[in-house]
């Protein structure tokens, strides 16, 4: 990997009373790379981003994020990224539109970037028709889309995706990647979780967690040779049946 | 300051987009001052008694009349013997007896004095306390009025100098009750819309999964807090003004001090109330918890702070207490303002305890309150 690096963590833990949660973990992500964190439920991937995040504080280790230390400088993790949690964060009571203008507000977007981007948003989802639509009245994909574009209104450095296609259906989450291969084509870097293995085939690299441990980290390619499998589903058993 | 006037323009559009919040505002301090404070009285009326006169003359029938006719009590049985009219105690019948002895008449003449016995059901104490009162004024009153008819004045040497007792009634001259009770429902009213709705609003956020949304955004700590503990100050601050209109249309409530006074006390006093909220939603998950912490806290400060409950009636221990209640002190005050015009310089002790709380508090919750767990 001879890209810039823009997360880089060593040793990363996090202990919750005497469970492990994420197990002395190291990997590095560089910038513009779309780099897919799989694992069963429970394999300790959230808690992962959320440390990344400036969400959890780590129990050990350290690690950057955008050259930010994610023990002392979070707040200054915030502003150069985004993040689309695992459950969904888009205000149901507000419209499409307010929703945008809340979110690019406390990125301290001005007004006119706002409502282009809105504008922008809304065309390339074909949504200008739900423009002033409460959120809830709109189905689970559209709302998945358009809180992936929430969490990059404000151009971050990098995103981070929790599982963002859980819940819809394979055309939705075609669609959803469309949207994703898009943001690292500007330039951002993608950081997902998912357990659809079939999406993992879309990710540059992959690290496999297996109880709060990464298992195996490397190109789709190079990980369906090295475990002499055809499919990433095939690989994914594999190294979880050890 | 954008960013906190953003989070105030988000919170502004659910509050009045959600549908159970404007009937709350409106609603809620109209059906508690027409309920409560009709309700919560320390009066009793109807009181239902039994007459028992063994002596059956003039003297025992003017007081028994005095009984009838005093507008607090209600004849609901005529005994002759007392024995038979412990029975109705059992029975819920009546709440006083009137024993009037045989020779009750004789014996006045006879010796200038004699004897007539009460016999109150004192299962509720105040409440028996309240028709002893009522009942001892009236044999008082026949006492003096016997005094003065049978014996022939100047006749007597031996009539006891009398020391008559004026009392005047200040800042609730006519003892209503609903004039002491409503600042105390307007208290509970801002209390309860202060505290539950900031606790349960935070909560919702968690519930949802938005407060993961907003933790991971650049927004500050204080520009949080601040967003979102406003709107239910200004609510708040509604809820007064909208009570003491009500209250003014409804009961004729006075409005003796300052507005000016009074509004400022409960724009400090809901800073410990919001705090309190803010408190409750970092240590719950769900808005559930928060409505119960917040229940459970409630109760406590409203029974022990001088609302219903008199705080001089209370314990030595429970009076201290009351010191740490930022309730004692906002109602106390309120009834000040409202009723004998209290302004600033009477009321230092409560400003000054009302501001150290809400400091006290607010910094508590804003320490407790983390972006990063």
């Amino acid at each position: 990997m001879n890209m810039e690096k823009i997360i880089d963590a060593e040793n990363l833990t996090k202990k919750f009373g005497n469970f492990i949660a994420v197990n002395d973990v190291t990997f590095q992500v560089g910038q513009g790379e779309i780099f897919g964190f799989l694992g069963a439920n429970g394999a300790g991937k959230t808690t992962a981003i959320k440390m990344l995040c400036g969400l959890l504080t780590p129990t050990g280790g350290k690690a950057t994020v955008a050259g930010f230390d994610v023990f002392k400088e979070t707040e200054k993790i915030k502003n150069n990224i985004g993040y689309m949690s695992q459950r969904f964060s888009l205000y149901e009571d507000l419209t499409v539109a307010e929703n945008l203008e809340f979110y690019g507000g406390v990125y301290g977007l001005r007004k006119n970037i706002i409502k282009d981007k809105t504008d922008y948003f809304l065309k390339l989802l074909n949504m200008e028709e739900e423009r002033n639509k409460l959120l809830k009245s709109l189905p689970l994909g559209w709302k998945q889309k358009l809180a992936f574009l929430t969490a990059i209104i404000h151009e971050p450095k990098i995103v981070f995706l929790d599982e963002p296609t859980g819940g819809v259906d394979p055309v939705m989450r075609r669609q959803f990647w469309t949207l994703i291969y898009k943001a690292a084509e500007e330039g951002t870097t993608v950081f997902v979780t998912t357990h659809y293995m079939d999406e993992a085939e879309y990710c540059g690299r992959i690290s496999m967690m297996v109880d709060g441990k990464i298992a195996a980290l490397d190109t789709p390619t190079k990980l369906k040779e090295k475990f002499n499998a055809s499919t990433m589903h095939e690989v994914f058993v594999k190294i979880a049946r050890g | 300051m954008k960013t906190i006037l953003h989070i105030l323009k988000k919170e502004f559009l659910q509050i009045f987009r959600n549908r159970s919040m404007l009937p709350m505002i409106f609603v809620m301090p109209l059906v508690q001052l027409l309920i409560l404070s009709n309700a919560a009285t320390y009066e009793i009326k109807n009181i239902n008694y039994c007459l028992v006169d063994l002596d059956q003359s003039t003297f025992s029938r003017d007081l028994a009349e005095r009984f009838r006719q005093n507008g607090y009590f209600i004849l609901s049985g005529n005994e002759f013997s007392t024995n038979e009219a412990i029975e109705g105690f059992k029975t819920n019948q009546w709440k006083l007896i009137l024993h009037i002895p045989k020779d009750f008449e004789k014996d006045f003449r006879r010796e200038g004095k004699s004897k007539v016995q009460l016999l109150i059901n004192a299962e509720d104490g105040a409440a028996a306390g309240l028709i002893n009162n009522y009942s001892s004024n009236i044999v008082q009153q026949f006492n003096q009025d016997i005094i003065t008819e049978y014996i022939p004045s100047g006749g007597s040497m031996n009539m006891p100098p009398m020391i008559n007792v004026n009392f005047t009634n200040w800042y609730n001259p006519e003892l209503n009750y609903k004039t002491y009770m409503v600042p105390g429902i307007l208290v509970a009213l801002v209390t309860m819309i202060g505290t539950f709705l900031t606790g349960m609003n935070i909560a919702r956020e968690k519930e949802i999964g938005t407060i993961e949304q907003l933790n991971v955004t650049p927004i500050k700590k204080y520009q949080f807090i601040v967003g979102k503990l406003f709107p239910f100050w200004i609510i708040g601050l509604f809820e007064l003004a909208f009570g003491l209109m009500l209250g003014r249309i409804i009961y004729d409530i006075p409005m003796l001090g300052s507005p000016v006074v009074l509004f400022s006390l409960t724009g400090i006093y809901l800073i410990s109330m919001l705090g309190i909220g803010l408190l409750i939603s970092t240590i719950t998950d769900t808005q559930q918890q928060a409505m119960f912490i917040a229940w459970f806290i409630m109760v406590i400060f409203i029974l022990m702070g001088g609302i219903f409950t008199a705080v001089e009636s209370m314990p030595d221990w429970a009076q201290k207490l009351t010191f740490f209640n930022p309730i004692s002190h906002f109602s106390k005050a309120i009834r000040m303002i409202m009723l004998k015009g209290s302004g600033f310089k009477d009321l230092v002790r409560e400003f000054t305890a009302l501001s150290g709380f809400a400091f006290l508090i607010i910094t508590f919750a804003v320490l407790r309150y983390r972006k990063t767990n």
